[in-house]
């Protein structure tokens, strides 16, 4: 599989986004006939009175790239604490496709299911290297009695050595991670999050602290996995949300209380960016 | 890296070598010395020491069950030497049984002690340890179900840190308490003691001793070596990412609750496999094996000989303990006070253990 490097000019590449998306549906173990990848409807959370979050709906196709901006205290940590199992709402739905309700989940079953989050803060192993960071992310058995006596197979090597390239840590495998810049982490941490293999990709305030260079390269990172996985971007960085709208050629954005940009994948390139203001 | 089988990189690691190494000669030149050496020679090793570097070996194995849960995991277990304590109790009703009727009673069955206590009969909880494989099974059995039972209840509640702490030293004390009271049947505050032999073999011999020397260093290299390889598999890279973040390493995807059982459970196996060992070469096992400073003791050691190393907590095993006999011996009551002091100053200035300063002496200049 080629992953096509962020640098590429991704929209320029259609034929192989089309040939991505189909083998996404065709590798999928969710399933989505009704359309949605994620479906949110009237969640409702609140801390001691205070309403975190007040009759949210959001639905996320499969292969897209959503972003969701607000500024802070507008609930989008709150929203992905929802969906991952980590705060159950007082009311409303949480779909994962159309079979798997979240809210009776575990934050462990979540993860298995097919959901991977991407903290605020990168947290990624610091004493570990990089490559056996994301060996640890490593889709395999996780169970005790398989890590003592597991060792890489070439396919996950070869995976491995694939994410490191689409993460530009190629040249630093062997380094420990916590000697990696600020961005470096973070990418280290969209890599662990992308050896899991999952459906859905939440990514939380992606590039807080980075310098523009660095947010440029997580634009083209984040665009280069819609597609093949459906991600959902929180931030509240409108520059970062903006330059990745200009990446994808999109035309316009909204700006409102807390809205949501979508990116789609080719099917609908001539509507690529849309907001639908909510929460 | 990846590519070698755990065993091959275990092999290929100079540190383990030499560790091993070192057992292999002690284990090789302390009979030698003992036995074939004439006692009028300088380098005669008297019995006495042999039983010493015994007793302090079973320690170093102590030592390295807690580095492997304290240093790899971040659980810090005030409380192993109840596990140790455990494996010795349970060596220790072997021995007893092995008096037979040459107690001080002359009882066939019953140890001197029920004797003493007007028992008539065996309680069933000594059935079977007459035979010394049945005893093995228990030395391990025992401490493994108590780890596991603490530890399902504790690791499942989410039980960390200091609170987790606090709780294996309760649970120390409380065994303490239990095994004090004459009616548990484990001999009260005198415990077991007057052993006469181990498979046939009289304990006063100087031959048993050395071959009990013997099984404890192959048991220490055998233990190292577990955990050197534990350590250096993939599980050991995900009990440090526990220790670190235990809940992003959750979040990957790992039971972190079930690699946390079963580590502690097999760290109390090897506490009570030490155990097992210390009873027969110090002839005695009594309550207070199980009370809390001793537990506190052990992570001492660790801290001393350095966190995370295992070679480096054998170390720190043998090293303050040898201070500790010579101590006691010399000036009992400065003991406690040298034992703050070390603690204090390995604590400022080597927050790495004597471990870390191996590298630092060792880094090219």
């Amino acid at each position: 599989m080629n992953s096509p490097s962020p640098s590429t000019n991704l929209a320029a590449d259609t034929d192989d986004r089309w040939r991505q998306l189909r083998e996404a549906a065709v590798r999928r173990k969710v399933p989505v006939t009704l359309g949605k990848i994620l479906y949110l409807q009237n969640l409702t959370v609140s801390f001691d009175g205070f309403k975190a979050l007040n009759g949210l709906t959001l639905h996320v196709d499969p292969g897209e790239l959503l972003c969701v901006i607000g500024p802070n205290g507008a609930g989008k940590t709150t929203m992905m604490d929802v969906i991952t199992g980590k705060t159950r709402p007082d009311e409303g739905k949480a779909w994962f496709g159309n079979v798997i309700d979240l809210l009776t989940l575990t934050e462990l079953e979540i993860v298995q299911a097919g959901i991977g989050r991407k903290f605020q803060k990168p947290t990624v192993f610091e004493f570990l290297s990089v490559f056996e960071n994301l060996e640890l992310a490593l889709a395999d058995d996780k169970s005790l009695w398989h890590t003592l006596v597991a060792r890489l197979t070439r396919a996950q090597r070869d995976r491995i050595d694939e994410v490191l390239q689409l993460i530009a840590l190629d040249d630093k495998r062997t380094v420990t991670a916590g000697e990696l810049a600020h961005g470096q982490k973070q990418w280290l941490e969209i890599g662990m999050l992308l050896m899991q293999d999952p459906e859905l990709l939440l990514v939380d305030e992606p590039v807080a602290g980075l310098t523009p260079q660095e947010i440029e390269r997580t634009g083209e990172l984040l665009l280069s996995l819609a597609g093949k996985h459906s991600v959902v971007v929180v931030e509240h960085d409108m520059d970062f949300v903006r330059s990745m709208a200009l990446l994808h050629d999109s035309t316009s954005a909204r700006v409102g209380s807390l809205f949501q940009l979508s990116f789609k994948t080719p099917r609908r390139r001539n509507s690529a960016c849309q907001a639908r203001p909510f929460g | 890296m990846n590519e070698k089988t755990a065993i091959a990189a275990f092999f290929s690691h100079r540190t383990n070598l030499g560790f091993l190494a070192l057992l292999g000669s002690a284990g090789i030149l302390a009979p030698i010395l003992n036995m074939a050496v004439p006692e009028s020679s300088p380098v005669h090793l008297s019995s006495y020491v042999v039983a010493l570097i015994g007793k302090y070996l079973c320690y170093a194995i102590l030592a390295i069950a807690v580095d492997l849960i304290w240093g790899f995991c971040g659980i810090l277990s005030l409380g192993h030497a109840v596990f140790f304590a455990l494996g010795g109790y349970a060596m220790g009703m072997y021995l007893m049984r092995q008096i037979g009727s040459r107690g001080v009673y002359g009882h066939a069955v019953l140890p001197d002690f029920m004797v003493f206590l007007n028992w008539d009969a065996l309680p069933w909880f000594w059935y079977g340890f007459d035979r010394f494989w049945f005893a093995l099974i228990m030395v391990v059995v025992v401490p493994a179900a108590l780890a596991g039972l603490f530890g399902w209840l504790a690791f499942r509640s989410r039980v960390t840190g200091v609170y987790f702490s606090i709780m294996t030293q309760a649970l120390s004390y409380a065994l303490l308490l239990a095994f004090f009271r004459n009616d548990m049947g484990f001999g009260g505050n005198n415990g077991f003691t007057d052993f006469k032999e181990l498979l046939g073999f009289d304990l006063q011999l100087d031959s048993t001793r050395a071959a009990l020397l013997v099984a404890t260093i192959v048991v220490l290299a055998a233990s190292y070596s577990a955990c050197r390889m534990i350590a250096g598999s993939r599980a050991g890279r995900v009990i440090r990412s526990i220790r670190d973040a235990e809940s992003r390493t959750r979040f990957l995807g790992f039971p972190v609750e079930s690699y946390k059982l079963w580590l502690f459970v097999f760290s109390a196996i090897l506490a009570g496999l030490a155990g097992a060992l210390y009873v027969p070469q110090v002839g005695i096992i009594n309550p207070s094996e199980f009370a809390p400073i001793n537990s506190i003791e052990v992570v001492i050691w660790v801290l001393v000989g350095g966190r995370g190393t295992l070679y480096g907590a054998a170390a720190g095993a043998v090293l303050v303990n040898y201070l500790k006999t010579f101590f006691t011996a010399a000036m009992p009551e400065v003991w406690l006070y040298a034992l703050g002091a070390i603690f204090i100053g390995v604590t400022v200035f080597l927050p790495q253990g004597l471990a870390g300063l191996w590298p630092a002496l060792n880094r090219p200049k």
